[in-house]
């Protein structure tokens, strides 16, 4: 392609093929990080928003971006990094969580709209990404990425990851 | 524009009160993130070691933002990392509970919620206030911090209720951290300042919302809240407890030895 002539379409089809490291069924777009693109003269500026503050994945999603881009012909890449409206797993479309259960991730339920929620309530069953069994349980909101929480399915008895609600 | 000292002979003149509030946010949760990491590996029990370096990762995260806006607001050509490597303890403005060393679990957990209900609760008044890019910074890191708290409520719920064992080990924490709550609602100079642009935060009204929050899951844990009594203070303006010297010692040795090194 050439990077000349490209346009906003093209570089997101390429950022399409850019995966999430620590999630890797994902495309950046996908996740929801990438919130524009412009096409100058020269290269491209893309604007995005991290999904957790501290999520060390960013810095890669950035450097593969960049790379992905530069490997298309485009000489510059420059990122600008906004925070508002902060990130929400419901900027995952529906094919995309789809993509996540088929991985053994349990896709996100939509997200609950602000306020506390009463620290004795049950958290709602999520579905066992492998057996569909509504029989699991919660074992950490924390797992191995800070997108990801830790469920037990006592129909398998299989453990497995969901992608939090947030 | 230079602001006259207000208060005691030992007070410096705050020169960009914006730039200070903003540092103030930035080491609460740089001091708290860095504490929480020291469990990385010790935590007792896997879930709870990932859960804690977790929420160590989106303090930090959060601390790195709004270091970076501190930095942008101050217009010297500091950025997070040299804000959080290059001053020394006397120019850490964090309150002085989240310094305090880790102690057992339920120290740990102790401190944790006492900050996690303050934060939520100042980072909800925070979200609408008039300077756009704190309130973004806000608004974000209030669903983390959210998380944050009703994991740290479940803690006190079953460390509280739990065994004889937990129940003292927690209340004691509770009692000895006490004293460190009070810093957190008195306004000073700094708050009055900002308030003049846009941010206003009705102390009063945070600390009466806190003590609600907190008087609630201690309650429903069996736990006893402590009595008034006199508050530990200083942190906001750089007078903090023995514990920060070693904390910043070890969280900046490696940026001083190697400055400017990346990987």
């Amino acid at each position: 392609m050439n990077a000349a002539r490209a346009n906003r379409d093209d570089v997101l089809r390429i950022l399409g093929t850019v995966m999430d490291p620590e999630v890797p069924v994902l495309s950046v777009v996908e996740l929801g990080i990438v919130r524009d693109v412009v096409v100058g003269d020269r290269g491209v500026r893309i604007t995005v928003t991290p999904t957790y503050s501290g999520c060390p994945a960013m810095h890669t999603m950035e450097r593969d971006m960049r790379a992905a881009l530069m490997e298309h012909g485009f000489a510059e890449v420059e990122f600008d990094t906004v925070y508002a409206p902060a990130w929400t797993s419901d900027w995952i479309p529906a094919e995309a969580k789809e993509k996540l259960r088929r991985f053994g991730i349990a896709p996100p339920a939509p997200a609950e709209q602000g306020g506390l929620i009463a620290l004795t309530r049950r958290p709602p069953a999520v579905a066992c990404p492998y057996c569909g069994s509504a029989n699991t349980e919660r074992r950490s909101e924390f797992g191995s990425t800070a997108c990801k929480a830790i469920h037990f399915c006592n129909a398998c008895q299989q453990p497995f990851d969901e992608f939090k609600p947030f | 524009m230079t602001t006259p000292a207000v208060a005691g002979p030992r007070e410096t003149p705050v020169a960009n009160p914006l730039f200070e509030y903003v540092v103030r946010l930035g080491d609460d949760r740089l001091v708290l993130g860095h504490r929480l990491s020291e469990w990385c590996g010790h935590g007792p029990i896997l879930e709870e070691d990932i859960a804690l370096s977790n929420i160590a990762l989106d303090l930090v995260g959060q601390a790195a933002a709004l270091l970076a806006l501190a930095g942008r607001i101050e217009g010297k050509g500091r950025d997070e990392d040299s804000l959080a490597y290059f001053r020394d303890e006397r120019d850490f403005r964090n309150a002085l509970l989240v310094e305090q060393p880790n102690g057992d679990f339920g120290d740990t957990i102790v401190r944790q919620f006492l900050f996690d209900a303050y934060s939520v609760l100042l980072l909800d008044a925070l979200k609408t206030c008039g300077h756009a890019e704190l309130a973004a910074l806000a608004a974000k890191s209030l669903k983390e911090d959210t998380y944050h708290l009703r994991h740290s409520s479940q803690w006190m719920l079953r460390l509280g209720d739990g065994t004889a064992e937990s129940h003292a080990r927690v209340q004691r924490a509770l009692d000895e951290q006490w004293r460190f709550t009070g810093e957190l609602f008195v306004p000073d100079a700094i708050d009055d300042a900002v308030a003049a642009q846009g941010i206003r935060v009705d102390h009063a009204a945070l600390q009466a919302r806190w003590t609600d929050l907190v008087a609630d899951v201690v309650t429903r844990a069996t736990l006893t809240l402590p009595p008034a009594q006199p508050m530990a203070g200083g942190g906001r303006r750089g007078r903090h407890s023995e514990h920060l010297g070693h904390l910043l010692a070890e969280m900046q040795i490696v940026a001083r030895s190697h400055p400017g090194a990346s990987w």
